[in-house]
């Protein structure tokens, strides 16, 4: 499969981005797509290996040989069937997902991965470009209805695995469009939106009613949603941000990364927004050194920012692989994203101490103190101050994306849901909650995660919602039995 | 020692067949054998006397037991001494009449009194009943001395029984009166108890011939029966046999002779001939009978031996009138169908005959009388020796060696061999030898047999072209899907079975090994397929090469019904004629539309209704054999059983249970061969589907599905540039080649006998199943039944109709050939490699714990049976206590991978590793490079201390093999045991070439077979020849498991191998067919607990040890090696893991990425493996061991090896298809005496203690000493092994490589030498034989020159005679031979450097020849040159057929060149220098005129890389032998 010496002969080529200049000027995507050919020789360097590694790396266990052999061999359509058998969003993870799977790719050890995810993108806008994301309807309807609260990408794949099982879901968003964080959290220069709204005319085709500005236990009834449907899906996401109670934290100037990136999203779907967060002008420091905060930065940078630092608690990660953290395990290792190249600052081991702010309430400074992490008594790792390295930075704009702390509470208090210790819904083998019928999936019920792993969630939990309504389920699993310490 | 009581010795094999793993049915046996006649019929006591002499010389070809002085068995057979008896009865009071006049029975008698009466009273009713007379008994007198006390436990009473017949005038009438008797005693014997384990047996029972036989080693035997040396005891023929046997408990009446003949050799196919016997019985009719006849059925018995089955069936034979020679060719035929050669009456002869009987399949050399005639064969392929003197005085002797008689050379008038196919045949009667063609065309002659074929039989040509609308659709795209699902159709099976089938028209080749769950433990629905293992050959017989031996195979296929055995009409030929068995759907039309006199076909749906589950199986199971058995009452001939019809509500009914249903049913109904069955069906679309159905009946397969699959992916544009009707032809071409290759794995070579041998084993299913549908099947672990077969086919049926394709549009994707997620378990997946490399990589014994319980609770899933099994809880001892993890490692090895197969850096860490902590690491089959045997500065040593000897015997030298501290003789692989293997030309690099001594970019063959074992006394002679060339290494055996791999064991143990390997079936392989690696062999747990169970039943475990391996990974998997009895532990794949690799299987394609299994110097740059990584991996295993031991209260390894009683079956296993097994026969301990040995504590007896050899290294001391040069003489005979081999040991040990110069020692030797003569000889020494000379004569020849003339006193012609046997040279790495005279099969195969000249050669000279020269001075057999991809031969083409002759696949013929004008004449001359020839002279005399005549044979390839690069050097190479 795939050509056996590729590996050998073509190196791993990434499509070029446009140059920073050009992208700062608006809010699209700018990378590029390689050509056929040479995706066709990416295609190639896969060795169709014994053991694919990069299907354990994929938390959705995506056909990877197999599809990047059809694209070796031309054969897109293929691809593309092969492709969707898994994964409901391949062009959303072929934007947004950190690949882990190319962190398992067996060339990863001694060479470089192949361009996994890159194949996945261009596969899916083949799809799409070609017409191959027609609805594909059930022949037998079961006549259950199923309601699934969030459109997120774990209730969106939910909705669409049930209604491919013959079920009709109807999935409720709160907001006024559908699909949660893509829409919202993820700017467009990361993935453009037209993308949902394609998604959400396929699923329609094939049966799913949407139902946004519907927010489930305020303006419906969680006493109709149990009498109006057969079973209920919690796809809420965890979306209780993690908070950093210091002094100043109050100011003017620090909002948490979601307030200040679904504006810019808003504005970008056409809509106004009162009192917008802007970064121009500003001296911005982000806190967080994980996706959102990049998220932040590049939506900063765009407004016209000053100047933008990172900071991060964590010390500074190793550029590359180290013993305690082998092939084909997720390595904790220094990353750069697109955003970074638009221009930062970045610090680690920083602890922000507390933030001052000018007579009008609005924060001007951030104060820290450099950290080092030292190891216990016990072998754990502690941090430490390090003496004499208190300092102050300015600072118009502080953006918090540290991370979220888990799902919402309200309305998993009002359906009686049981939580895990860590505050999430918690569910048996077949993602039902403690009470019949109510089943919890994506980051409602593993808390924050990456989009494949929503997707993965919404695809298993149906098959619990599946089986609890007919008594077995036909749909396809992706089973983890055992995962490999991978991201997210 | 205490001996054991035959009551308790019974109840002993009783309790191991019914709860053990041991099945008599696997016994095997091997022999030497002969005959002695006088040509004119004179009858004289010398005859007797000279047999009994050849037998006692053959000694060393039988075997003996746990009791030295018990053998396997000796007898012989003679025409009936009438002065003898007639004294000798009426001393006791009996009056004979004239000689021929009266029938004498050999009688084995119980020894206790009652049963004794019985017998005889049994015996005297019968005869009476049949009208004939009693004369009286004799009692023999015996010398019991003479036995062992092991074979007087057994031993019966003898007693000749004396029949006057009424009417004398026909002797073929007494004859058959004395059948049908005989038949009635024997088959109303067992009714009342009277078996052959109760002592009571007829040996013989005729006016003609007598047998006496008996558990005696031959040297006794004459010793043994008074009659026998009796110089009254007169007969112009005896036939004589020594045995070894593999198996186990002796048994008197399985020695030899049977009736009519000796044999020495395998019946590959008895399951099958006897299976088709029982068939044929019902069908049989005759005048001469009657309704007698029911009274001799049946004619075969299903538990004898093969030797006595093959007589059983010869004899009833003989009852129909046929003569012997012509019985003899019905059952053994030549190897007809793709000979050039043979005339067209014999063929139609043979082709005639092909239609009542198949052959009776396997390696065999057989001499048979019938007490006027005498006369000897052998199979197709001449797989065993066969040699004899005319003398000048009209006495033939025949055996299978030369030598076991001293004959005065000036009294032979000819020395010859038997050929394969042809018949040597003395007529008493007549007074001479009939000549082959002779005998043979009077035969053929009988009956206009080519123009009743002509008349009757049809070819599928023949019949009319079925109309095209009447096809079904060839590709439905709508409902492909759904049918693929019905039939279990995953991904894999569409890109890596049947895409590759069709484009590239072979099978694919995967690497590494299986390491998914047995069927029965999966949890994914397995086909019916997926519960059988494919059975091979490994010592008893050897596989064929079916792509260079190709000429003897066929699956030529006949349809119709068989007719009765006992007449010959046209109408017997009356059959369709298929040169394949797999079908197109045209070809299967016109089957179906078959309306033609008797050919008419009949089409019965092979469905069941899925609602009703396992019952609805049966019942509808039992309604397809009702309807096929009222289908042959309405006399349809050919019955289609097809699954097209399945559909929402009925399933397919899996279609190897049908067939195997069916066929059954038929068995036992009578009504088999009055039908051939058919199969259409979606279900089999790979070659181990296709033998299966074959092995179980089936004689046509259409599978429709796999065509149309291979439509829609022509039409997805996935086939490249192959068209659908191209992709099919392929596919057709791979399935058939894959056939012949599995049947060629147990040695069959027709497709005819393998159909119906049921060559398989199952595991995982039920003993109902087996008994019902599967018939003599081994099945040692029980398992499923119908309910959970008709469970995996409702999870399909649901899949398939229930679940919309939308829904899913993609196939499963499988998951067995590669690991996928949702695909099938595997052992190695990414969380176990990671997590092992983690840990060793770190040092880290807390990761490596982490990752054995992940193993180890893998196992638990249900993926081994040795994750079924628990440990038995016991008072642990501190873990101080236990042997140190230090010692423990000592018994751990690496596997044999050979450096060709994975890199240098990868081979030498591991031998490195296993050499630090005194482990030992194994070359594989590659050779090793010297300069690895010194030790590296650092004290490090690289040097593998394993030596591994294969079939290839690449690099196999004198010093390699004085450079080991083990030989490990390499029977088998676990992932494709019955192949060979081949190096592709661009992995041979010049330091693998080097190793090899092959030529760089040449590409190397592995046989299949070790041309030197086709049986177990070849074992035993390689096991000796390997001893005298190290005395101080150990010899090791490795064997695979697979059912009756125990016995196999016993067999290596009596051959005197010092350790028996039993591999698992998942161990790996840098290439093998994928069909090898998932469906050959069996899980070692099985194969180990037989072995051990056999060992100790017989008391042979005492002085053999045991070894395991086969994907061992834990310390826990080397537990329950242990207490199943193994003492010392392999590892394959998890040190190679250890070292880096990481599962890419793609070993065979040269691009490893972590270059662990690749030549590519880039590739191995990126090897990252250390010796430590590999050392700690050991040192864990060993550390997790001792906390088990710890745990179980062991001390010591040694004191839990064989504690079986210490493992129990796992409670509450809720998995629906594993709660079937039955683990009790696997944990079953023999009750043997207390101080009956679990594990070896002694050394074998190798018997090199007093070797010609000794004397030979002492006259040489000068030469050892100062290099000085010796030259002595010394007689030789047959019974001096190996002759030259220890000396050479000394040589090498002394001088290294290089040897001493030449003509250093000189010894001139007189007489026939025995078998390897000059094996592994080394660079110094010279041997000239004047005599001549037995097989394997200059095995290994490293070095030395051998010369073979005959002695100068005889007077016949040197270059018409044989004088040296098979298989000359096999392996030379160098050196010279010169042969005065010819020699028999396979000269100079795989001679990779010796240079050699000879007078004449058997078939398949050259064989797989790389490097060296041979010329040919006079005519070669079939087939030479087959496989040969370097080196030279020429030929002297004298009646310029050669070429009809030499196998062209690799090789051309062409004229010399100067230079090898040259070298040819340099080397006639030395050839008429050293041996005097007259061939040499009269070329010499007349060079110019011999020259036109001569032909060089070189491989193209080889052509082609000298010259590109190398021709210079190589030649100049050439040029200085």
């Amino acid at each position: 499969m795939g050509k056996i010496t590729g590996f050998l002969e073509f190196k791993r080529k990434k499509p070029g981005r446009r140059p920073v200049g050009e992208r700062l000027t608006h809010w699209n995507e700018f990378e590029d797509n390689l050509s056929e050919a040479d995706l066709r020789d990416q295609g190639a360097r896969c060795m169709d290996c014994g053991i694919p590694f990069c299907h354990t790396g994929c938390p959705l266990g995506n056909a990877i040989p197999d599809w990047n052999d059809t694209v070796y061999r031309d054969r897109w359509e293929q691809a593309s069937s092969r492709l969707h058998a898994t994964n409901n969003f391949p062009e959303m993870t072929g934007r947004v997902c950190p690949a882990p799977c190319e962190e398992a790719c067996v060339l990863n050890i001694n060479s470089e991965p192949v361009t996994i995810k890159q194949i996945e993108k261009q596969i899916a806008d083949r799809a799409l470009d070609s017409g191959w994301y027609a609805p594909r309807p059930a022949l037998r309807r079961s006549g259950k209805k199923i309601a699934i609260v969030g459109s997120g990408p774990a209730g969106l794949a939910c909705a669409q695995q049930l209604a491919r099982a013959g079920h009709s879901p109807t999935v409720f968003e709160r907001d006024d469009r559908i699909g949660g964080l893509l829409r919202y959290g993820i700017p467009n220069f990361k993935m453009e939106k037209h993308l949902i709204d394609s998604r959400m005319r396929q699923m329609e085709g094939e049966g799913v009613k949407f139902r946004p500005r519907t927010n489930v236990g305020v303006n419906y009834s969680v006493e109709k949603l149990h009498k109006d449907f057969d079973a209920i899906v919690l796809a809420g996401g965890a979306t209780e941000p993690r908070d950093l109670p210091i002094d100043g934290r109050k100011l003017k100037g620090v909002y948490y990364a979601m307030e200040f990136l679904v504006q810019q999203n808003r504005i970008n779907e056409g809509d106004a927004v009162a009192n917008q967060i802007l970064a121009k002008g500003k001296k911005v420091i982000i806190l967080g050194g994980g996706d959102t905060g990049s998220d932040c930065l590049g939506t900063s940078n765009r407004h016209g920012a000053i100047s933008v630092h990172q900071f991060e608690l964590m010390p500074r990660p190793p550029d590359v692989r180290n013993e305690d953290m082998p092939w084909p395990y997720w390595p904790l290792i220094m990353r750069t994203s697109s955003s970074h190249e638009e221009g930062v600052e970045r610090d680690y081991s920083i602890n922000t101490v507390k933030f001052t702010g000018d007579a009008d309430g609005n924060v001007k400074q951030l104060h820290g103190v450099k950290l080092s992490w030292v190891m216990d008594s016990h072998g754990r790792r502690k941090m430490e101050e390090v003496p004499g390295s208190a300092f102050t930075l300015d600072a118009d704009l502080v953006l918090l994306a540290m991370g979220f702390t888990g799902p919402e509470k309200p309305l998993l208090r009002k359906l009686n849901v049981e939580l895990d210790p860590r505050g999430n819904a918690k569910v048996n083998d077949d993602y039902m909650t403690t009470i019949p019928g109510v089943f919890a999936c994506g980051d409602m019920r593993r808390g924050q995660s990456l989009v494949v792993w929503a997707i993965w969630e919404g695809r298993e939990a149906a098959r619990g919602v599946d089986a609890y309504l007919m008594g077995r389920t036909d749909l396809a699993t992706s089973p983890m039995t055992a995962p490999l310490n991978l991201g997210g | 020692m205490e001996r054991l009581s035959e009551e308790k010795k019974a109840a002993l094999r009783q309790a191991a067949q019914e709860h053990g793993l041991y099945n008599a049915r696997h016994e095997h046996d091997a022999c030497g054998m002969g005959f002695v006649a006088h040509i004119k019929g004179e009858k004289s006591h010398a005859i007797v006397r000279d047999a009994l002499t050849v037998l006692a010389h053959m000694s060393h070809r039988g075997a003996c037991g746990c009791d030295p002085e018990t053998g396997d068995g000796a007898g012989i057979l003679l025409q009936i001494p009438h002065e003898l008896y007639k004294e000798q009865c009426s001393a006791a009071g009996i009056t004979l009449p004239e000689a021929g006049k009266y029938a004498v029975g050999m009688l084995f008698l119980p020894t206790a009194e009652e049963p004794k009466a019985a017998a005889k009273a049994l015996i005297e009713r019968i005869v009476k009943e049949e009208g004939e007379e009693i004369l009286g008994f004799r009692k023999l007198r015996v010398n019991e001395a003479a036995a062992g006390w092991l074979a007087r436990e057994s031993m019966p009473a003898f007693e000749q029984v004396y029949v006057k017949l009424r009417d004398t005038s026909d002797r073929e009438a007494m004859e058959t009166k004395l059948y049908l008797i005989r038949r009635r005693i024997e088959n109303e014997a067992m009714l009342v108890d009277l078996s052959a384990a109760q002592g009571f047996y007829i040996c013989s029972f005729s006016t003609r011939t007598v047998v006496y036989k008996g558990l005696i080693i031959p040297e006794r035997f004459d010793n043994f029966y008074a009659d026998l040396s009796d110089a009254k005891t007169k007969s112009a023929i005896a036939l004589v046999h020594s045995r070894f046997s593999t198996n186990t408990f002796p048994s008197w009446p399985r020695a030899h002779p049977y009736r009519f003949i000796v044999h020495n050799g395998e019946i590959n196919t008895l399951r099958g001939n006897v299976n088709w016997m029982v068939a044929r019985d019902q069908q049989l009719a005759s005048d001469k009978f009657g309704p007698d006849i029911k009274r001799v059925l049946p004619a075969l018995s299903p538990d004898g031996s093969d030797s006595g089955n093959f007589d059983n069936g010869l004899e009833l034979l003989l009852q129909t009138g046929r003569s012997l020679p012509h019985s003899i060719m019905m059952m053994i035929p030549e190897a007809w169908e793709n000979h050039n050669e043979m005339s067209e009456a014999k063929r139609a002869f043979y082709e005639y005959h092909s239609c009542l009987m198949e052959p009776w399949d396997g390696p065999a050399s057989i001499a048979f009388t019938d007490g006027t005639v005498v006369g000897a064969v052998l199979d197709r392929n001449g797989l065993r020796p066969s040699r004899y003197y005319v003398t000048k005085d009209d006495v033939i002797f025949m055996a299978s060696e030369v030598g076991c008689i001293e004959v005065p050379p000036e009294r032979v008038a000819q020395k010859g061999r038997l050929r394969p196919g042809r018949m040597l045949l003395v007529d008493t009667a007549q007074g001479r030898i009939v000549d082959d063609k002779e005998l043979k065309d009077a035969i053929i002659a009988r009956k206009p047999y080519a123009k009743w074929l002509r008349e009757n039989m049809l070819t599928l040509d023949q019949v009319p072209v079925p109309d095209p609308s009447r096809l079904p659709i060839e590709w439905d795209s709508k409902n492909l899907l759904m049918r693929q699902r019905a039939h279990g159709y995953t991904r894999e099976d569409v890109r890596i079975v049947i895409r590759p089938m069709a484009i590239n028209g072979e099978e694919s080749i995967g690497s590494m090994g299986n390491d998914s769950p047995l069927a029965v433990l999966s949890d994914k629905p397995q086909l019916v397929f997926n519960y059988f293992r494919q059975t091979f050959a490994q010592v008893t017989n050897p596989p064929i090469d079916p792509l260079r031996e190709e000429l003897v195979m066929s699956t030529r296929i006949l349809l119709g019904a068989e007719k009765n055995l006992f007449e010959e009409t046209p109408e017997h030929c009356h059959r369709l004629v298929l040169d394949g068995p797999i079908v197109t759907n045209e070809e299967l039309q016109s089957i179906k539309d078959l309306d033609f006199r008797e050919l008419r076909t009949k089409t019965l749906p092979m469905v069941f209704p899925i609602s009703e589950g396992g019952v609805g199986l049966e019942k509808a199971l039992s309604r397809l054999c009702g309807e096929a058995e009222a289908a042959i009452d309405q006399g349809f001939t050919v019955l289609v059983l097809s699954d097209r019809g399945h559909d929402p509500a009925n399933a397919p009914i899996p279609s190897l249970l049908a067939t195997g249903a069916v066929h059954h049913h038929l068995i036992r109904e009578g009504k088999r061969t009055l039908c051939a069955i058919v199969i259409e069906s979606g279900e089999p679309r790979e070659v181990m589907h296709f033998c299966l159905l074959l092995g179980y009946g089936a004689s046509v397969i259409n599978p429709y599905l796999a065509y149309e699959t291979l439509h829609d992916q022509v039409h997805s544009g996935n086939t490249q540039k192959v068209d659908a009707v191209k992709g099919i032809e392929n596919y057709l071409k791979a399935s058939h080649k894959g056939i012949r290759k599995v049947m060629s794995k147990m040695g069959i070579s027709t497709l005819q006998s393998y159909q119906g041998a049921q060559i398989f084993e199952a595991i995982g299913l039920n003993k109902k199943v087996i008994d019902k549908y599967f018939t003599w099947t081994a099945s040692s672990i029980e398992g499923v039944g119908l309910e959970e077969i008709a469970a995996e086919v409702a999870v399909r049926h649901h899949v398939a109709h229930e679940v919309a394709g939308l829904m899913n549009p993609e196939l499963d994707p499988g998951g067995i050939y590669q690991w996928r997620r949702r695909g099938e378990y595997h052992m190695y997946n990414p969380e176990s490699v990671a997590s092992l490399q983690h840990a060793v990589r770190s040092a880290n014994y807390k990761l490596f714990k982490s990752y054995s319980s992940k193993v180890n609770d893998n196992s638990k899933q249900l993926c081994t049976i040795r994750g079924l099994l628990e440990f038995k809880a016991a008072t642990p001892i501190p873990i101080e206590e236990v042997e140190s993890a230090k010692d423990i490692v000592k018994r751990f090895k690496t596997g044999a991978m050979s450096f060709g197969s994975i890199s240098k850096e990868a081979h030498e860490t591991v031998a490195i590793a296993m050499n630090r902590i005194g482990a030992r690491s194994n070359t594989g089959e590659g050779g090793e490079d010297p300069e690895r045997f010194k030790p590296m500065p650092n004290g490090d040593s690289k040097r593998s201390s394993i030596k591994q000897v294969a079939s290839g015997r690449f690099g196999v030298t004198s010093h390699y093999l004085v450079n080991a501290d083990e030989l490990q003789i390499k029977m088998a692989q676990g992932a494709k045991p019955g192949e060979g293997g081949q190096l592709p030309g661009h992995k041979v690099d010049d330091v693998i070439a080097k190793v090899r001594f092959a030529t760089p970019g040449v590409g190397l063959i592995s046989p299949p077979p070790h041309h030197d074992i086709y049986s177990i006394e070849d074992l035993a002679q390689l096991i000796f020849d390997l001893k005298s060339a190290n005395e101080y290494a150990r010899i090791s055996v490795k064997l695979v498991s697979e059912a009756g791999v125990g016995t196999v064991a016993a067999g290596v143990c009596k051959a005197k191998a010092d350790l028996v390997l039993i591999s698992g079936d998942s161990g790996g392989t840098g290439a093998s067919p994928l069909t090898s690696i998932k469906y050959a062999g069996t899980p070692w747990e099985l194969g180990l607990a037989e072995t051990q169970q056999t060992l100790v039943i017989n008391d042979l475990r005492r002085r053999i040890k045991v070894e395991t391996d086969g994907q061992l990974k834990t310390g826990r998997d080397v537990a329950v090696a242990a207490l199943l009895g193994a003492e010392e532990f392999g590892f394959g794949t998890s040190a190679l893991v250890s070292s880096g690799c990481i599962l890419m299987r793609v070993c065979h394609l040269n691009t490893c990425p972590v270059g662990v299994a690749t030549q590519d110097p880039e590739l191995r740059r990126r090897f990252k493996g250390q010796p430590e990584h590999v050392i700690n991996f050991m040192m864990f295993v060993a550390e997790e061991l001792r906390e088990i031991m710890a745990q179980l209260g062991f001390r010591t390894i040694e004191s839990m090896v064989g504690r079986v009683d210490r493992l129990e079956p796992r409670v509450a296993i809720d998995h629906y298809k594993a709660r079937g097994l039955d683990l009790s026969r696997i944990l079953h301990k023999p009750d043997v005496p207390a101080d009956w040995p679990l594990h070896c504590i002694e050394a074998q007896d190798h018997g090199i203690a007093n070797v010609l050899d000794r004397e030979l290294m002492k006259k040489a001391m000068p030469a050892f000493e100062r290099k000085e040069r010796v030259s002595f003489e010394s007689p030789v005979r047959n019974t001096d092994r190996t002759v030259g081999a220890m000396l050479s040991a000394e040589v090498s040990r002394r001088f290294g490589i290089e040897g001493l110069p030449p003509d250093t020692i000189n010894i001139t030797f007189h007489g026939s030498a025995g078998q390897s003569f000059g094996a592994f000889m080394a660079p110094g020494v010279s041997m000239r034989i004047e005599g001549d000379a037995n097989d394997y004569v200059g095995k290994g020849l490293s070095g030395g020159r051998i010369v073979v003339v005959p002695p100068k006193v005889s007077s016949f012609a040197a270059e018409e005679n044989i004088i040296a046997g098979n298989v000359v040279l096999y392996g030379a790495t160098g050196g010279e031979c010169y042969l005065r005279g010819r020699v028999g099969e396979r000269f100079c195969v795989r001679n990779s450097g010796a240079t050699a000249v000879v007078e004449g050669v058997g078939d398949h000279g050259c064989e797989y020849m790389t490097k060296g020269i041979a010329v040919i001075l006079g005519k070669t057999g079939r087939n030479f040159a087959a496989g040969m991809s370097g080196g030279i031969a020429y030929v002297l083409n004298e009646d310029g057929k050669f070429d009809h002759r030499c196998n062209l696949g690799m090789v051309d013929i062409e004229p010399l060149s100067t230079d090898d004008i040259t070298r040819l004449r340099a080397l006639v001359t030395r050839h008429f220098e050293y041996t005097g020839s007259t061939v040499a002279k009269r070329v010499l005399e007349t060079w110019d005129k011999s020259l036109a005549k001569f032909v060089r044979v070189m491989a193209r390839e080889y052509k082609k890389v000298l010259a590109a690069e190398k021709y210079d050097t190589e030649l100049s190479l050439l040029a200085t032998v």
